[in-house]
């Protein structure tokens, strides 16, 4: 049940994260969350939207290169020890966490929506289902 | 099968094409002498009259001329036969300072156009094909060398010019254009946009490019095949000497043919004006032997390169020139090392980027920066920043190692270095000297 994020090759200069959420926006793409990855020369962003297709397609014809990475999200309570107990999961099934970011409130009051990016999905998942967790789908999102 | 346009000559034995050099060379001489002044002048220097002139092995004797004499020549002290003879000029682009003029009488036309006929028909160009001509017409020698020579070849011409590429690629898959002719980098550009439009090389009809008029790589060479699906010539010629055709690529594309029932070419070394032996890398100097309007003596190109008169298996017999290295006036020294534009292209195609880069030369605090600009791909983008930066590290360790100075590779956005319809600009120089 892994979640489609969009990853967008950004050009380290003033502007470029702008002009990206200008396209979301004049296609009335709504995005759930959002990280930004640098190196000294250029950026990644990384985001989840409402709509993948939609959203993959206008950045395409704006000439931004983009790509597609399976990523694992869960909704934990906004409150002391959420994050760590949600953790003391991922380590006991040994899940190797590349990146995460986290994405606080959206729809629900006092939630907030974990994103993590691992390095074999799918093995992953079945271990955290495993064990009890229920990461969101592409619905969800929705 | 090879095919000629004229094969009598094409194919002539080396004796023969000696015998008409040296004939043409002693006439061509005296005429510049009659008519030239300018040249004249440059012969009474040195002491020598045509009479000093005997064949083509009194050729080391003559003066040189240069790029610097046609500028200070201009526009018109190096024309041969009175402006009523004359019935057409080009100019080149002017971009490395004054533009220069050159003048063609209708034989002059005529003999460049057969040198481009011989190309086409080299590139398999028969009165089948429809060959389109998208090199710029004007004073550009590209778009009219190729027309002519298509005319003469006997194929069905589209004189499409340059730009306009939405209907040039309209022309392509209407008419079923079997032979392209433009700039190597304009052939790239046209092949990102059909392969954007969803034709694959098994769609697209077009069979032979004929690309010239900017140094490229071999490495771009296969790319453009890869797209467009076809087999690439290369062509090779100066507007100085008449245009596109002086030298051109037959099937076995081991070198280019030089037509020296027109030109003879010499390889110098650049820095003491000494003729070098076959084989040895240096600067191309050209004689026109026939020419009327414009004829050139010892004519140095700038360009660096090697000669062979090894026998060629497709027949044709004319010395071959290797692909110039570059032009001495492409080549930049960045920190006093020699770069050409080619060898970072040659670096970029085959870490897997396009064609399209930009390479920006400065001065910071003394010391000379270079950094090549390319554009991120889909295929070479990763939601992986190490992977990526990797990438980047891998490619200025490809430009190290191949120029032996330290490059800077920044990854830009697509489609954000400025496509081109003729000659691409390549090098932006910001330093001030």
């Amino acid at each position: 049940m892994s979640v489609n994020q969009i990853s967008v090759f950004l050009e380290n200069k003033p502007g470029t994260l702008n002009r990206m959420t200008r396209v979301l926006a004049e296609h009335d793409i709504d995005m759930r969350a959002l990280s930004l990855a640098e190196t000294k020369d250029f950026g990644i962003a990384r985001i989840i939207v409402d709509d993948v297709i939609a959203a993959t397609t206008v950045l395409k014809e704006a000439d931004f290169v983009a790509s597609l990475t399976p990523v694992l999200a869960f909704d934990i309570p906004d409150e002391p020890g959420g994050l760590a107990r949600l953790l003391d999961t991922f380590t006991a099934a040994q899940v190797n966490i590349e990146y995460m970011y986290a994405f606080l409130g959206g729809k629900k009051v006092n939630r907030a929506t974990m994103i993590f990016r691992v390095a074999d999905t799918k093995h992953a998942e079945a271990a955290l289902v495993s064990r009890g967790l229920r990461p969101l789908s592409q619905e969800d999102f929705e | 099968m090879e095919r000629y346009f004229q094969e009598e000559i094409e194919c002539a034995s080396r004796e023969q094409i000696k015998k008409i050099q040296d004939e043409r060379l002693v006439k061509q001489v005296r005429h510049v002498w009659d008519n030239v002044p300018y040249y004249r002048a440059k012969m009474e220097e040195k002491g020598l009259t045509p009479d000093d002139i005997q064949s083509s092995d009194d050729l080391y004797k003559l003066p040189f001329l240069s790029k610097a004499d046609l500028r200070e020549a201009y526009p018109y002290g190096l024309v041969g036969v009175p402006l009523k003879e004359c019935v057409r000029i080009h100019s080149t682009s002017g971009t490395t300072g004054k533009r220069v003029v050159a003048f063609y009488t209708q034989h002059d036309i005529d003999l460049w156009e057969e040198c481009c006929a011989r190309a086409i028909v080299a590139a398999g160009g028969t009165d089948e094909d429809v060959c389109q001509v998208s090199y710029g017409y004007g004073l550009f020698t590209g778009g009219l060398g190729l027309h002519g020579g298509a005319h003469k070849a006997g194929c069905l011409t589209v004189p499409t010019s340059s730009g306009s590429t939405e209907r040039q690629i309209m022309f392509i898959m209407d008419l079923q254009t079997t032979i392209l002719c433009c700039t190597p980098s304009y052939a790239a550009y046209l092949g990102e946009q059909m392969k954007e439009m969803g034709y694959g090389p098994d769609d697209i009809p077009i069979k032979a490019g004929i690309f010239g008029a900017e140094a490229w790589s071999e490495e771009m060479r296969r790319d453009i095949e890869k797209t467009l699906g076809i087999k690439a010539f290369d062509i090779y010629g100066l507007t100085e000497l008449s245009g596109p055709g002086v030298a051109y690529e037959c099937s076995v594309q081991a070198g280019m043919h030089i037509n020296e029932d027109h030109f003879i070419a010499e390889i110098i070394d650049p820095d003491t004006g000494e003729v070098l032996p076959e084989g040895s890398q240096g600067e191309l100097v050209f004689t026109s032997v026939d020419k009327e309007a414009f004829p050139l003596i010892r004519y140095r190109t700038r360009d660096i390169c090697t000669l062979t008169r090894e026998k060629c298996s497709c027949g044709r017999t004319h010395v071959r020139m290797a692909k110039p290295k570059g032009r001495t006036d492409d080549m930049l020294i960045i920190r006093g090392v020699n770069v050409f534009p080619s060898q970072i292209e040659a670096v970029l195609i085959k870490q897997g980027y396009a064609a399209n880069y930009q390479i920006i030369v400065d001065r910071v605090n003394n010391t000379d920066t270079l950094d090549v600009q390319v554009e991120m791909t889909p295929e070479m983008f990763t939601d992986n920043l190490g992977e990526v930066a990797d990438r980047q590290k891998s490619l200025e360790a490809g430009l190290k190692a191949m120029l032996g100075i330290k490059a800077k590779v920044s990854l830009v956005a697509p489609k954000t270095i400025a496509r081109s319809e003729g000659k691409a600009v390549r090098v932006i120089d910001k330093r001030r000297i």
